[in-house]
Formats: C-alpha cells, sequence, structure tokens
C-alpha cells in the first residue's frame, strides 16, 4: 500500500527521476537542447538539493521499509545535487573544448545522482544495489565519454572490468547475507545482529559487502583503478566520481553499519575499517609525492582522503559518522574547486596537465592561482580551512574511541601530505613561468570553482551550522 | 564577566586591512605602503590604550572577550590577555610598522601581496598571544605560518624554496602532534567537567590531575611543537636557513616576534597545564637550553656570514629564555619574559641594519667589509649599540634579562645545581667574542674592499625605524621596571600554578 505522504517525502527523488524524463525529451526534440540542458540540469540539482535541506526535518520510512527520508539521508541529498550542480557549472565550456558537450553528458550525470541518491536513503541492501548500478554504470559511460580519446576509452574500460568485479563482492556479501538472515531489510538484519554474528557465513557476507565498497571508495589496497581513470576521465567527471561518487559509497556504508554500530558488533569491523584507513592514508600520500601528473597526484591525494574518512567510520560512534558526513561535504567542495580549476587551466589534448604547467601561475592569473592555493591548504588541512576542521572531528572521534594511536598516524600522513600539496603553491607562487599556459576565459566554470572556494572557506570559519544539523540527527 | 572588545578591535585591524588592500590596484604601490603603514600604526596604537588599561596588580586575564563559535563542541571565540601576553603583544604591534617602514624601498616586486601578508602574519602573532582557547590558539598557530611562508617563499634569497619548504614542514610536523594532544586532552577533561570543552582556563583544572605518565606524554607533544619553534637544540636546524634567506622584514618578524610564540607557548601552556611533568623535565629541557646556549654561540663565532652570525646568536639568546623558564622561580621567569622583550628589539635591531647594509652593498659576507667607521659612521654606531645591548653590557637591556636568568638559574631549587649557570655564564662571554669580532672586522681597519667607499650611510628613513627601538633599549637597560611590573602578578602566578596545582575536585 503506497500512502499519498509517503510520495511527498520522496519528492527530491521525484524531482531528478522526472528531470531524467524530462531532459531525455529536451534532447530529443529540441535543437538547441545542448545549451539548455546544462542550465536545466544546474535548476534542477538546485532544486532538488536546497528541496532536501528544507525538509530535512521529514523522518520518515517509505515504502515497505525501502527507503528513508529525512535525517541523514537528506542531508546527503543536499551534498550529491549541490555537487552535481557545481559539476554541471564546471562542465559546459569544458565539454565545448573538447568537443563533448552531448545532451546525455548532462541526462547521465542526473541519473548517477539519482542512483546515489537511492544509495543514500537505502533500507534495504537490494535498494543499495540497485543505486549502486545505476550510479557506477552512468560513471563508466561518463568516463569515456570523449570516446575519441585512448586514454579516456582505456579508463572507461577499467573502471568497468574493476567495478564490475567490486559488484561481485558486494552481490556475493548480499547473498551470503541473505542466506544466513533470510532478509534483506537492513533492520532486520541489525535487529537480529547478535544471533547472527556466531555465524561465520554472515560474517564472510558482511565483509565481501564491506570489499565491494572499498572499491568505490578508493580505499588500499583496492585502488588499483584510482589513478589511471582519474587521470584517462575527463576532468569534470573525475571530478564528479571523486566526490559525490566517493560520499554515494560512504553514504551506503553509513547506512547499513550505524545502526549496527550501535551494538557491540562495533569491534568486530573496527580492525578491518582501521586497517584499510591506515594503508589509505600513508600510501596515498607517499605515492602522490612522485606523481608529476596533477590529475594523478589528485588520485592519490584521494586515495589518502578515503584514509582519512575512515577514520571516522572506524571509530565507530555518532560523533564519527558525524565527523565523516561532515567530511565528505568539505572534500565535495574542496575536490570540485580542485578539478574545476584544472579543467580551466587544461588545454588541447592533455596539455598543461602537468604539474610544471602551473609555474609562475601566481604571476599570470593571481586570482585563479589565489583559490587554488587555498585548496591546497585546506587539503593539507591547515587552519581556518575547512579541511582541517573535517580532519580535527574525525580525530577527535577517533581519540574518543580509544584510539589515539590512529590519529598519530593520520597526523604523520598529514605532515607527508603537506609536501606535495605545497609543491603546487612553490610552483605558482615562488618560480616562474615555463610554457605558455592560458586559462580558458570561462565565467561559469571560474564561479563554480568561487562558490566551491566560498564554501571551503565558509565551512571552515563557521562550522557549526552544518555541524549542528548533521548532529542532531545522531 | 563583564565583556571587554578592545582586543577583538586589534584583532579586527588587520584583518579589516588586509582586505581593504585587496580593493587597491596594485599599481599604486605607495598606495599600498601607505595603507599598510597606517592599518599597523592603527594596531599599535589600539594595543597602547589596552596597555594604559591594564592592570598590574592582577595576575587574572583581562580585557575578556568570549562568545560561542562551534556550539557543538563547545568551541569559543574567546580572548583575552595577562601580563606575559601584555608584553608580547606592545612587542608584535611595535615591530610590524617598523618592518613596514624598512622595507619601504627593499621590497619593490609584488608589494600588495607583501603588504597583505603582512598584516595577516600580524594578526596570526596577535591571535597566538591573545587565545584563551585551545581550538582557537591553534587555528591561529598553524594559519600563521601561511604568511611566513609566502614571505620567506616569495621575497627571499637563493635559496629560498627549500629554506621556506623546510620551515613550514618542521614546523607544522611539530604542531600537529601537539593537536593529538588538545585533542586527548580535552576529551579526557570532558569527563571531569561533564563536557567536552576546548576552554583553556578549564583545562587548567583538569591538567594537573592527570596521571604521571600519560602528562609526560602530552607534555613532550606539547614541548616538541613549541621547541621547535623557540627553537631549542637540537630541532635550531630550520632557523639558520629560513633566517639567511628571508627578506629582512621576514627576518626581524621571525627572530622579534615568531621565536617566542615557542616560549611563550611553554609559559602559557606546557607549564600550567603540565605541572608534575614540567618539573619531571625541567633538568632535560634546561641541560638543551644551555647546550643551546654554548652551541649556538660555538657556531656563530665561525660564521663569515653576518645574517647567519645573528640567526646563530638568536639560539643562543633563546636557549637563555628557555632557562629562565625551566628554572621556575620569579627571577627566572621574570627574566625569561624581559629576555624575550630584549631579544626581539636587539636581534630585530640586528638584522635590519644588516638588511640596510645588505641593500647598499648587496653582500652580507663579513670578509668582504673592514673599515667603513669612516665611510658610515652612524651605521656603525647603531651596529655598536645594538651589538652591545645583544651582549648584555650593563644599562642596556640584555643585562637585565641574562642577569636576572642567570641568578634565578643559580638559586632555583627544581634545578638543584649551579652548573647550569656555571656553564649558560659562558655564553655571554662568547656572545661578547663573536659579536665584537665581527664588528671588529666589518667596522675597524683599513678599507680593504673599494666598492665600499662609494656607501652612503643611513637615511631619515632607516634612522626612524633605529630610533625608537634604541629608545626602549636604554629605558629596558636602565629602568626595567616599567616593563617587569607588567608581567609580575602573571609570572608569580605561572610558577604558584607549576609548584601548588590547584586540584579540580573529582566529585
Amino acid at each position: 500500500m503506497i500512502y499519498i505522504n509517503e510520495v511527498y517525502n520522496i519528492i527530491p527523488l521525484i524531482i531528478i527521476g522526472g528531470g531524467i524524463v524530462v531532459s531525455i525529451l529536451i534532447e530529443l526534440y529540441s535543437k538547441s537542447g545542448k545549451s539548455i540542458l546544462p542550465w536545466f540540469s544546474f535548476i534542477l540539482f538546485l532544486a532538488a538539493g536546497f528541496y532536501s535541506l528544507l525538509t530535512v526535518e521529514n523522518q520518515s520510512i517509505v515504502f515497505q521499509n525501502m527507503l528513508s527520508t529525512g535525517g541523514i539521508t537528506n542531508i546527503f541529498y543536499f551534498i550529491f545535487n549541490i555537487g552535481a550542480a557545481l559539476v554541471c557549472l564546471l562542465s559546459i565550456d569544458y565539454t565545448k573544448k573538447y568537443g563533448i558537450n552531448y545532451g546525455e553528458y548532462y541526462i547521465l550525470i542526473q541519473n548517477s545522482v539519482l542512483g546515489m541518491m537511492l544509495m543514500a536513503g537505502a533500507k534495504s541492501l537490494f535498494m543499495i544495489f540497485i543505486g549502486l548500478e545505476v550510479m557506477s554504470v552512468c560513471f563508466y559511460v561518463l568516463a569515456g565519454v570523449n570516446r575519441k580519446k585512448d586514454k579516456a576509452i582505456e579508463a572507461s574500460l577499467k573502471y568497468f572490468l574493476l567495478g564490475a568485479f567490486a559488484t561481485g563482492f558486494l552481490v556475493y556479501g548480499i547473498a551470503l547475507i541473505y542466506g544466513s538472515a533470510q532478509t534483506t531489510s537492513i533492520d532486520a538484519i541489525t535487529a537480529g545482529f547478535p544471533e547472527y554474528s556466531s555465524n561465520i557465513i554472515f560474517l564472510v557476507g558482511i565483509l565481501l559487502f564491506l570489499i565491494g565498497f572499498s572499491f568505490k571508495i578508493a580505499a588500499f589496497p583496492f585502488h588499483m583503478w584510482v589513478p589511471d581513470v582519474y587521470e584517462g576521465a575527463p576532468t569534470t567527471v573525475t571530478g564528479l566520481f571523486s566526490t559525490i561518487g566517493k560520499a554515494a559509497a560512504f553514504a551506503a556504508i553509513i547506512a547499513t553499519l550505524t545502526a549496527l554500530f550501535s551494538g557491540e558488533s562495533t569491534s568486530m569491523f573496527l580492525p578491518y575499517l582501521a586497517v584499510l584507513s591506515i594503508f589509505s592514508m600513508l600510501f596515498g600520500s607517499i605515492v602522490a609525492i612522485a606523481q608529476s601528473n596533477i590529475k594523478r597526484m589528485l588520485a592519490y591525494s584521494s586515495i589518502s582522503h578515503a584514509g582519512y574518512i575512515l577514520i571516522g567510520l572506524a571509530s565507530g560512534t555518532p560523533v564519527g559518522v558525524a565527523g565523516v558526513v561532515f567530511y565528505l561535504a568539505v572534500y565535495t567542495f574542496m575536490n570540485l574547486a580542485a578539478f574545476g580549476i584544472i579543467a580551466l587551466i587544461e588545454g588541447e589534448n592533455d596539455a598543461n596537465l602537468e604539474i610544471n604547467s602551473y609555474s609562475g601561475l601566481g604571476t599570470k592569473s593571481p586570482v585563479l592561482a589565489a583559490l587554488l592555493a587555498i585548496i591546497m591548504f585546506s587539503l593539507a588541512g591547515l587552519p581556518p580551512l575547512a579541511g582541517f576542521f573535517a580532519k580535527y572531528y574525525v580525530f577527535i572521534a577517533a581519540i574518543k574511541s580509544g584510539l589515539t594511536w590512529l590519529a598519530i598516524l593520520g597526523i604523520i600522513s598529514s605532515v607527508i601530505s603537506v609536501y606535495f600539496y605545497l609543491r603546487i603553491v612553490v610552483l605558482m607562487y615562488f618560480k616562474e613561468a615555463e610554457g605558455e599556459v592560458i586559462p580558458a576565459k570561462s565565467f561559469s566554470g571560474f564561479f563554480g570553482v568561487a562558490i566551491s572556494v566560498i564554501m571551503v572557506i565558509l565551512l571552515g570559519i563557521i562550522p557549526g551550522s552544518l555541524l549542528d544539523l548533521i548532529t542532531s540527527f545522531l | 564577566m563583564e565583556q571587554s572588545y578592545l582586543l577583538t578591535y586589534l584583532l579586527a585591524v588587520p584583518i579589516i586591512g588586509s582586505l581593504l588592500l585587496l580593493f587597491i590596484n596594485k599599481e599604486k604601490a605607495q598606495t599600498i605602503k601607505y595603507v599598510g603603514l597606517i592599518v599597523s600604526l592603527i594596531a599599535f596604537i589600539i594595543s597602547l590604550i589596552i596597555y594604559f588599561d591594564f592592570n598590574n596588580q592582577s595576575g587574572d586575564f583581562q580585557f575578556v572577550h568570549k562568545f560561542n563559535w562551534i556550539t557543538d563542541l563547545n568551541i569559543s571565540y574567546h580572548v583575552g590577555i595577562d601580563g606575559l601576553s601584555m608584553l608580547l603583544i606592545l612587542l608584535t604591534t611595535f615591530l610590524t610598522p617598523l618592518t613596514l617602514i624598512s622595507s619601504w624601498s627593499g621590497i619593490k616586486n609584488k608589494v600588495k601581496e607583501f603588504t597583505f601578508f603582512m598584516l595577516f602574519l600580524e594578526l596570526g602573532m596577535l591571535g597566538v598571544f591573545s587565545s584563551l582557547d585551545m581550538f582557537l590558539f591553534y587555528v591561529f598557530w598553524e594559519a600563521m605560518l601561511i604568511p611566513m611562508y609566502f614571505i620567506i617563499g616569495i621575497w627571499g634569497g637563493e635559496r629560498r624554496i627549500y629554506a621556506s619548504i623546510k620551515f613550514f614542514i618542521y614546523t607544522m610536523a611539530g604542531s600537529l602532534l601537539m593537536l593529538v594532544a588538545i585533542i586527548w586532552l580535552c576529551v579526557y577533561s570532558a569527563d571531569l567537567l561533564g563536557g567536552f570543552t576546548t576552554n583553556l582556563l578549564d583545562l587548567y583544572k583538569t591538567g594537573p590531575t592527570i596521571d604521571t605518565t600519560i602528562q609526560g606524554f602530552l607534555f613532550l607533544a606539547f614541548a616538541l611543537s613549541f621547541a621547535i619553534k623557540v627553537p631549542l637544540f637540537p630541532f635550531h636546524t630550520w632557523l639558520p636557513d629560513a633566517h639567511v634567506e628571508a627578506p629582512t622584514a621576514g627576518s626581524v618578524i621571525l627572530a622579534g616576534v615568531l621565536l617566542k610564540m615557542g616560549t611563550y607557548g611553554f609559559l602559557r601552556f606546557n607549564l600550567p597545564l603540565f605541572p608534575q611533568a614540567s618539573i619531571d623535565y625541567a633538568g632535560f629541557i634546561s641541560v638543551l637550553a644551555v647546550i643551546g646556549i654554548i652551541y649556538g654561540a660555538l657556531v656563530a663565532m665561525v660564521q663569515t656570514d653576518m645574517k647567519k652570525l645573528v640567526a646563530y646568536s638568536s639560539v643562543s639568546h633563546l636557549g637563555f629564555v628557555m632557562l629562565g623558564i625551566f628554572a621556575l622561580n620569579q627571577e627566572a621567569v621574570q627574566g625569561a619574559v624581559i629576555q624575550m622583550v630584549n631579544h626581539g628589539l636587539s636581534t630585530g635591531a640586528l638584522f635590519l641594519l644588516v638588511g640596510m647594509i645588505y641593500e647598499r652593498t648587496h653582500t652580507r659576507k663579513i670578509a668582504d667589509y673592514g673599515g667603513i667607521a669612516k665611510i658610515v659612521p652612524f651605521f656603525s654606531f647603531a651596529l655598536l649599540f645594538t651589538s652591545l645591548s645583544s651582549i648584555g653590557l650593563p644599562g642596556l637591556n640584555g643585562f637585565v634579562g641574562e642577569f636576572l636568568i642567570l641568578t634565578g638559574a643559580f638559586k632555583s631549587t627544581v634545578l638543584g645545581s649551579w652548573w647550569f649557570t656555571i656553564f649558560a655564564s659562558t655564553g655571554v662571554i662568547f656572545a661578547a667574542v663573536y659579536l665584537l669580532w665581527m664588528y671588529k672586522k666589518v667596522a675597524f681597519g683599513e678599507v680593504t674592499n673599494p666598492n665600499m667607499n662609494s656607501v652612503t650611510d643611513l637615511n631619515f628613513r632607516e634612522k626612524l625605524v633605529l630610533i625608537p627601538i634604541f629608545i626602549f633599549i636604554v629605558w629596558i637597560g636602565i629602568y626595567p621596571s616599567t616593563f617587569l611590573k607588567v608581567s609580575e602578578k602573571s609570572s608569580e602566578k605561572v610558577i604558584e600554578q607549576v609548584l601548588n596545582p590547584a586540584i579540580i575536585n573529582l566529585e
């Protein structure tokens, strides 16, 4: 039985879902579809994002225990939609530059966001699987959207093969969980957890489930696809799946595990998450030092940030989960700004992607350089920027749970990472220009970057605004 | 408690000033310089108003301003000062306009960015000296790295990139460990206080109750961060690089104020928060301090570069301050506080002088000079005067601080040995050796380098920078009570907090 108020509660999903249908029609029948769709998607995402934020109090569970609405779910909806809206802004001129301004590009982004939203709201393992597949398939296509470029096709194929492999783990995990619990409802599994936890098949199921997601969040040792895919995919698409794509995978982990965290079960997953976290942080930071391509550098930085976020999960408390959600929001803005600037600097045929291309940018385009410097300082975790506060919060969570050593390892990794983030700043400000790098003149792209940077500064100075909202639902 | 907005105004001035700069066309270098100067002078005037309102008779925090910042974690914007911070705030606001005047002709490119970073730096330093909230303190402490990093990296010498990155990573490595200690302390205190808080005044009550072993770890985590900043031997290796490569203004601020953030950190955080550990480690830190005094002086003696010589002399002088702090009695701590100010003035002035002559001759090698007393008499006088102050000639400021520290350390019951004083005293003699040697080689003898004949003496602007510093050098030398009485009650209180910590009632 579907009640009308259940439909009322999923309006954010309906906005995006309906938007997809309308977008396809626009693309099909309108000659100027290519120029309408970016702005149509932008408005669509803004509408869905802010509507989710306004209705954040409407907590309920709808459709026979399939989806939850309100609360943390809606905060994730907000993060996804704002992130996607920014990606649209960044894409407008970038896609023209590369001749990939197809209408499908934006329709696929909308589709992937729909998948993410299903993952964040899932109350059933099936829902998670459907959401994940909707999102991932769009990502595979988007990674290869520049079909004239070999590297993009390679990236797409690599992403698809390894992604499918990871999904295999996930589905196998779900099958084992179902086999031992006779249900896919997350609430029912949580309630029966003490009973199942002695069942080895059930535990293997959970572990396989987590491994499946470890691929998606780009944690070590499931990170092999990350550098190649990040490098090969169009920069704006990389921005998309390195930020909200990763956030969606974390959202699904939170949706499954937070309920479990309330019991004694925490200690069971902690070693797995903690080990993953340590290796991701240190591996990402150390290998990033050796990179000369800025997109690959950010790919390794993304692995290391996955590690910091995992600290929050490993601490296994509501404080940790709040830290994760906050970190994901901040990370979305930081990385989108970084990839947005790269998209502006990038030239034809992958020109200007070497970090040496950034030499002397401080003199040539001071505003862009200043924005990138702010982002680099924030990624390195310097106050008063949001990146610092996000780390601070997950470290608090870790120390509160008695994981001081994990926080110390996080600190060591942060210090290492300072080196490669600063290298960009060094090149921009302390070195003379080498080649002829002229940033693209793109108002929409610049606007998107500027908004992201402003958010990074604001969330650093008044983190309470978002944090109070998150903690009120945990 | 009644709120006072004066400190907030003081912190707001550099923020407003630097934002104002963003709207000025970068071609108008002259306007930008004047705006920077006026803004820093306004900050100085406000700090003077605070000084005249300051109550010397109280060791408590004054001009407190507090409001909630991040409610969820109970973090507040909480500022206030006592006698220790009062002097350092005055030193900061006093030196900033002087450095801006001194770099009037030295900084030719990117004037706007330079002025912006200098004001940003002033904000960071003032924030560090006035924060009463651990989180706020940490934000200022780290944020201050950014402007200094740019100042060294953009306007520095040949090896500026190496020096700036070394400075940054060294400092950051130390302070991040402190961050873990801060969080640990706050989480620990949450149980005793009934809620997570970063309020320093509350943490003062819970810190001493921590078990001795853990107190030791926390002490070391904080101490590492501050010791790198001071810099205490053996964490000093970033300092000569940073000093030599930094532009004059950067060196002056670095030596004058930034290093004091480390010693201030020991006084404000390490001693009162971890009293037992402070007493346990006092001997260890004092040994490092004495090694620093002698090592710094010996290395300074063999330098051929004037700036490097002054940089190593800083290591030696800061060793005295550290010895004073960990002697843990009234004379020594008072001596340490006044020595922080002295070092800011005399070493600041030495860096200014080296910078001024470097602008004319483009060499800092001592061997390139010789006999310039005849060519630039005022400069030579100023160099002699400053060197004597740095050596600690009675009647000038350096003597007061060193004398108090040495007598204090001699009597110290915590250190319990004369040897610290005996070894430290050799530092005074060595200081005379290296500074007078340098002076002899630079100013006296025959003019060996023909290029020197065309060098002009200091101009009015440069004299304007030096004379206020000289006035204070003499003032502190002759009548130190003006300054000593400001910090008297506060240093008494710090010692009281270490020796008889007020343990919170655990019920």
